[in-house]
């Protein structure tokens, strides 16, 4: 039976009460007394030589305040990439610098050169139009091949485009390719994974304020993790001290990876508030989120499956070129390596597998972590290769995958690429999906879609995922240079109601709902009685905040972690309140009881007892009751599933509708369910735009063709079908308090292989031998695949 | 955005009056012109709004005539058209989304004459006549080129008058993202006579498929069509299609339109 309250419970989502209202309070509704505006004068070429900036004429503009170049920011320390990579060869990655404003040279169109801050925003828009730019263009290097090939440099003083070329597991490298060479079946297959830009709901923006009575800054920002921006850019950037510097994110609309990094406008905002001892707003337009915002995936990829002849997985070998744009974003370089590599075993047995990951630099905005982040490309490369080597052999792909599950009964797995599997039944996973799908009913609605003159396709695809990121002992080891685990602290008040502060943030995820649901449950009160702050560096104990699917499995657990210790305190009170041993303190459902008897003290005297302690032993406990965990996990945790498509191709035109879509997801225990079929939604949702219509292409000169939505195709309501999403599969993660293993990244990952499998299947079916048509599969690419 | 001065006359005297400023812009359901402003790639001293003029709103049928006002919007204009010419009132129904459809106008689109719009394609396949101030302008001679127009300065169009074909019917294959036509195909049938505008495919803007036409003369078949090729020379190529693809689509959406007639 579903639950009516706490865990298990679809509980409505309390903050959408205030988004749907207009009572939302996000960065740009916040307004600083006597706050000025700031302008960015941008890079319109793609990379060139900055010969000089004159900020003359704007200067005397009406109401100009200031104008900020780079040699404003030479003293200054640039915006630093947050993981090392050392290369196969044992060398550290290339790590140019990444100054806030431009200094000598652009190297993207929408590289910031100058900042005109102004009484008013359309006064500094104006001005900015006046600073004159004198930019030596040169020419661009867009794709990675050419930037491998003697392009031109995006960087000159490294000599070359190439960031870092790394193996994984180098030392399988031999092995791997003796395996290829030895086997019975090799399928091959070369692929992109299309860049995609992020676009948030709500574009970024940043007030940064200053009180020069306290030399204490403030920086209101659109963040997913201000405690990691007060670090990087207090001790990188800006040089202050954390007592001095106090990041806000209130709500923020959606960020999907792109609101994890620091930016330099955050920076900016801050540094130009404490020179001009007043605050300075900026909000980004939609045009400069198109060409700031760090975009995602972009990968070119050949991957070979090694096969025996019964259709066994032998080994796996994939080469990538991974775009990181022109400048390493905070965490742009984990993302194809550490966050991709070791998810290339997938939900199957192979025994070997060996990745190469050249990271390239081009004069493209940067790309960091989106939606998944780096696993969504580990998983299309092997699923896709999987559904190829299943045509090539004449074998049911369902079967193929099948026969090479690890077993229910082999967990916990250590795959060849440094990862072990907690737990997971991928066998059940598939069981599910071929129930929900219908997979037994696709020859009927296929013939009836032939009636129709429509070829259909059927895609079925699994994935796994490394979520709650991370264990901090592993990334470190790894060369993360942050901690990754997570931070609550449990206010009891006096009258037994709760504040919940944690690191975790919520930017659309339902925190402020969810957690709650799992404080309630352990304490016997009602979820209204558990309220959650977020989002501020000065009421909520340092956290690394919310991506990587981590919330519930790691700030979920700081959580519990935390509530037992003020259980553990309350049973202390009550003990002293019914003059029995602690060790005789029962307590359930809100009441603190003696083991035996029918004595009891209720959870709200306690609480009054703790915070009024007229009757207390001051002598050996501290009044109050307010404790704080922070929690680092034992492992990542994996969540893991198999998703199925279905496809209508119009072959006259080239045209895909998806007919239907069905998830089939272990996600382990669930909190909410309601929320978690919402994630899913939405992640299948970006999945689908992913695969048949979102593009950012960038012409030869570094123009972003893509630039608008005019031209970026986002998915919407009538692209998406009526989703049928299940999670009833739950093998609960071993390794956290809650058994929970993370929902927010799961359909962006799992969705975009089966909906291109399942287009290659109905052309397929329909006698069109396409091999593979790459993303965004739109119209005109299967029409021309279809016309060869 | 830049500072502008901004005119609501009522009447269409006062209008002219006003378009005939230095600088002056012509603003209707600005769904083109407010994007531009807004990234500042327009700089009018004025805009004129001719959408508060009571003689440039609404739709009148007789006489085997729809007419439809020049500041009439897409669901004005849908509503009614639909008992006399449904394909006209199908195709306004269709143009963006319910906000694009309740302040765009038949006026503003076809002075814009953007080269994927899809009044255009009504216009020429059903032999519109352009009405303005000054004038009338038959749809063949209107049309002058992508974004070109025989407008001259300051003359406005006040209504649009599209004889009612005997059949017809627009097909449009959507541009993913912007969901413009890629290609839209207008087909309409008058006795023995068609005539097939199509709007998305060339860089000349909307133009008549005379060999399509001359092929369904007399016989109004999809298969008339069978044996037809559209040259990609002079057609639309980028990221969303080539220009072949575009011939392509332009003859699979002609033949669906004369289907569906």
């Amino acid at each position: 039976m579903p639950k009516d309250f706490g865990v298990g419970a679809s509980t409505k989502r309390r903050e959408d009460v205030r988004f749907l209202t207009g009572n939302g309070q996000y960065t740009d509704d916040m307004n600083v007394h006597g706050q000025a505006h700031v302008h960015f004068v941008r890079s319109e070429v793609a990379n060139g030589v900055l010969k000089s900036v004159d900020t003359s004429a704007a200067a005397a503009m009406a109401g100009v305040v200031r104008v900020f170049t780079g040699a404003d920011f030479e003293g200054v320390g640039g915006l630093p990439c947050g993981w090392q990579i050392t290369d196969r060869h044992g060398e550290p990655m290339k790590e140019p610098a990444h100054p806030v404003l431009a200094q000598g040279k652009v190297r993207h169109v929408g590289d910031p050169i100058a900042a005109v801050v102004a009484e008013t925003a359309a006064q500094a828009r104006d001005a900015a139009e006046a600073v004159s730019c004198e930019i030596e263009e040169q020419p661009a290097v867009t794709d990675m091949k050419a930037a491998l090939g003697g392009g031109a440099l995006v960087h000159d003083e490294i000599g070359s485009n190439l960031c870092y070329d790394w193996g994984f597991v180098e030392e399988n490298r031999e092995a791997v390719e003796e395996a290829i060479r030895g086997a019975h079946h090799v399928t091959t297959l070369e692929l992109t994974n299309n860049r995609l830009i992020p676009n948030a709901m709500e574009p970024r923006v940043a007030i940064g304020d200053y009180n020069p009575s306290t030399d204490e800054s403030t920086l209101y920002t659109t963040s997913q993790n201000p405690h990691v921006i007060r670090l990087l850019m207090g001790a990188f950037v800006l040089g202050l001290p954390e007592h001095k510097l106090r990041v806000v994110a209130p709500d923020v609309g959606g960020g999907f990876g792109s609101k994890i990094f620091h930016y330099a406008e955050e920076a900016l905002c801050t540094f130009a508030a404490r020179q001009l001892k007043r605050a300075v707003k900026w909000t980004a337009s939609r045009s400069e989120s198109f060409i700031t915002d760090a975009h995602g995936r972009d990968h070119v990829t050949k991957i070979e499956l090694a096969l025996d002849k019964d259709g066994n997985f032998l080994a796996i070998r994939t080469e990538t070129c991974a775009n990181m744009g022109a400048y390493l974003s905070t965490f742009s370089t984990s993302v194809p390596t550490w966050l991709h590599g070791t998810l290339m075993a997938g939900n199957y047995k192979t025994p070997l597998i060996y990745v190469n990951v050249k990271a390239v630099f081009t004069n493209t905005v940067p790309v960091d972590a989106y939606r998944g982040a780096g696993r969504p490309e580990a998983t299309f490369q092997l699923e896709r290769v999987i559904d190829k080597a299943a045509r090539e052999l004449n074998m049911n792909p369902i079967e193929l995958r099948r026969r090479n599950f690890i077993g229910a009964d082999e967990f916990p797995y250590s795959t060849p690429v440094a990862v072990q599997y907690d737990t997971g039944n991928y066998q059940a996973t598939m069981d599910k999906l071929v129930d929900i799908a219908d997979i037994d009913g696709f020859s009927g609605r296929a013939e009836s879609s032939a009636a129709r003159g429509k070829l259909r396709g059927l895609g079925v695809n699994c994935y796994i995922e490394a979520c709650g990121i991370a264990p901090s002992n592993l990334v470190g080891q790894l060369g993360a240079r942050a901690g990754l685990y997570e931070s609550a602290t449990v206010r009891v008040n006096a009258t037994g109601s709760v504040t919940v502060m944690t690191g975790s943030h919520s930017h659309g995820q339902g925190h402020e709902t969810t957690f709650p649901q799992v404080v309630a449950d352990m304490l016997g009160i009602e979820e209204g009685q558990v309220n959650i702050q977020h989002g501020d560096t000065a009421n909520t104990p340092m956290g690394m905040g919310t991506y990587g699917s981590r919330s519930i499995a790691v700030g979920g657990a700081a959580m519990v972690r935390a509530t037992e210790k003020i259980i553990s305190k309350a049973k202390k009170i009550a003990a002293h309140l019914l003059e029995a041993p602690e060790g005789d303190i029962e307590f359930k459902d809100g009441s603190f009881a003696v083991a035996g008897t029918d004595k009891s003290v209720a959870w709200g005297d306690v609480c009054l007892a703790a915070y009024v302690p007229h009757n207390y032993p001051l002598e050996e406990l501290e009044p109050g009751l307010e404790e704080t965990a922070f929690y680092d996990p034992a492992n990542f945790t994996f969540p893991a599933g198999a998703y199925a498509c279905e496809v209508e191709v119009d072959p006259e035109t080239g045209k895909v509708d998806i007919c239907s879509f069905a998830a089939a997801d272990d996600f382990g225990n669930v909190i909410n369910p309601m929320i978690v079929d919402g994630q899913v939604h939405g992640g299948i949702a970006q999945g689908i735009g992913q695969a048949l219509l979102e593009h950012a292409t960038y012409d030869d000169n570094g123009q972003l063709l893509a630039g608008s939505y005019m031209d970026y195709a986002m998915p919407r309501a009538d692209d998406v079908p009526s989703l049928v999403v299940d999670h009833s599969c739950q093998t609960p993660c071993t390794h956290n308090p809650l058994g929970v293993k993370g929902c927010g990244e799961a359909g962006a990952i799992g969705s975009p292989p089966a909906v291109v499998n399942a287009v290659i299947d109905a052309l397929e079916r329909g006698g069109h031998s396409v091999g593979h048509i790459d993303m965004p599969v739109s119209p005109s690419r299967v029409w021309a695949a279809i016309n060869g | 955005m830049y500072n502008f001065d901004f005119e609501r006359p009522s009447s269409l005297a006062d209008a002219i009056v006003a378009l005939a400023q230095e600088d002056s812009q012509a603003l209707a359901g600005g769904q083109t012109l407010i994007p531009t402003l807004k990234n500042r790639l327009a700089n009018p001293a004025k805009l004129v709004s001719l959408m508060a003029i009571d003689d440039l709103q609404g739709v009148a049928v007789g006489d085997g005539v729809v007419c439809v006002k020049a500041a009439t919007t897409h669901v004005a204009a849908a509503a009614g058209a639909a008992g006399s010419f449904p394909a006209l009132a199908e195709l306004a129904g269709n143009i963006g989304d319910p906000a694009v459809r309740n302040r765009g106008t038949v006026g503003g689109s076809l002075a814009n004459n953007d080269p994927s719009a899809c009044y255009p394609a009504a216009a020429l396949a059903t032999g519109a006549t352009i009405v303005t101030n000054l004038r009338e302008i038959s749809a063949d001679e209107f049309f002058t080129g992508m974004f070109g127009t025989a407008l001259g300065d300051g003359e406005i169009i006040t209504e649009v008058r599209f004889p009612v074909p005997d059949a017809a019917n627009y097909q449009k294959f959507e541009q993913p993202a912007s969901r413009f036509a890629l290609v839209g195909v207008f087909v309409a049938r008058f006795g023995d006579r068609a005539r097939v505008a199509v709007t998305g495919a060339s860089e000349d803007g909307v133009f008549r498929w005379v060999e399509a036409e001359s092929a369904l003369f007399g016989n109004f078949t999809k298969a008339s069509l069978d044996g037809l090729e559209l040259s990609p020379e002079g057609l639309i190529g980028d990221i969303h299609g080539s220009a072949e693809y575009r011939a392509h689509l332009t003859k699979i959406m002609a033949g669906r339109a004369v289907a569906a007639c």
